[in-house]
């Protein structure tokens, strides 16, 4: 029960409040200067919030609620891979950081995975993953044993 | 061992892992007029992928946006071009071709990249999930299709 709460608590993070810097007093910087910083800021915490999670997925609404038939396929592939415990930012509550993650991953559309860090693809490469077994080795390289496996291992 | 595990075709509900025939084959040099955006994914691919076999579908109809609209799209791409290079590198060659196109009107992009062998051993079309409604009052997407094209 505490796992399933955890993982549902990751899964449900948004998008960081850092994206609005304030200054002191409360005030919001003026547009010019917030539109340097949130942008250098939203990169600069991108590289972070990738690297702090083995698997990180930038999606439209949340693993229990997806937004996007697209995004609701990575969130089906993970899980069918008993991947639960997993990074999921909803870019449709943010959208410096629908753009950023964007700019940052120089790739176009959502959703977005990454693995240790590393920039993975979309919901077509993760599907051709799946199909293919590429994926269950990637997780295994992760510390991850898909589910698919001990399934099978079960089942003989 | 391990390829033979996945290829128990595990019952995938949900996952878009059916194929079917290739009904909407269109020679990748037939001008569409009324369809600027689909004219010109077409053309850029083939311009840039040299590809073998090319099929471009507007898949808009299917997500909450206006009727007409050129917004959603998948395309399969079989170019020799991608031999030696793992999917996301040939997924980058796709969005490199079209990064005009992404970055304006199209919102939506599924891709299939295929070599010449891969597809002749498995000529399949994937089919894309079902929407389940983002683009439905997302103004970025009617900005974007308000942009369009000139």
């Amino acid at each position: 029960m505490n796992t399933l709460l955890r993982s549902t608590v990751r899964c449900l993070r948004s998008g960081p409040a850092i994206l609005l810097p304030r200054q002191a007093d409360g005030q919001v910087w003026s547009s010019s200067a917030r539109f340097f910083c949130a942008s250098a800021d939203v990169q600069k915490h991108l590289g972070e919030m990738v690297k702090k999670d083995k698997v990180v997925v930038f999606m439209k609404g949340t693993p229990a609620q997806p937004m996007c038939g697209f995004s609701n396929a990575v969130v089906q592939i993970l899980r069918m891979h008993g991947v639960d415990e997993y990074a999921a930012y909803n870019v449709l509550e943010d959208q410096d950081l629908r753009q950023g993650v964007k700019d940052f991953s120089n790739w176009p559309t959502i959703p977005q995975v990454y693995f240790n860090g590393e920039f993975v693809g979309g919901c077509d490469i993760l599907l051709q993953m799946h199909q293919n077994g590429d994926l269950v080795e990637e997780l295994k390289k992760l510390g991850i044993s898909s589910a698919l496996l001990s399934a099978e291992k079960e089942s003989k | 061992m391990l390829p033979a595990v996945l290829r128990c075709a595990r019952p995938i509900p949900a996952i878009p892992a059916l194929s079917r025939p290739l009904a909407h084959f269109r020679p990748h040099m037939d001008p569409d007029p009324s369809r600027p955006v689909e004219r010109a994914i077409r053309t850029k691919l083939t311009d840039s992928l040299k590809p073998d076999h090319l099929e471009v579908h507007n898949e808009s109809h299917m997500h909450a946006v206006p009727p007409g609209s050129e917004s959603h799209f998948r395309v399969l791409v079989v170019s020799s071009l991608f031999e030696g290079l793992p999917l996301i590198k040939r997924h980058r060659l796709v969005n490199e071709a079209l990064k005009d196109e992404l970055s304006t009107c199209v919102h939506a992009l599924a891709i299939q990249a295929k070599t010449p062998e891969q597809w002749g051993s498995n000529p399949a079309l994937v089919k894309s999930p079902p929407c389940m409604g983002g683009s439905r009052g997302d103004h970025t997407v009617e900005e974007k299709l308000k942009g369009g094209r000139e």
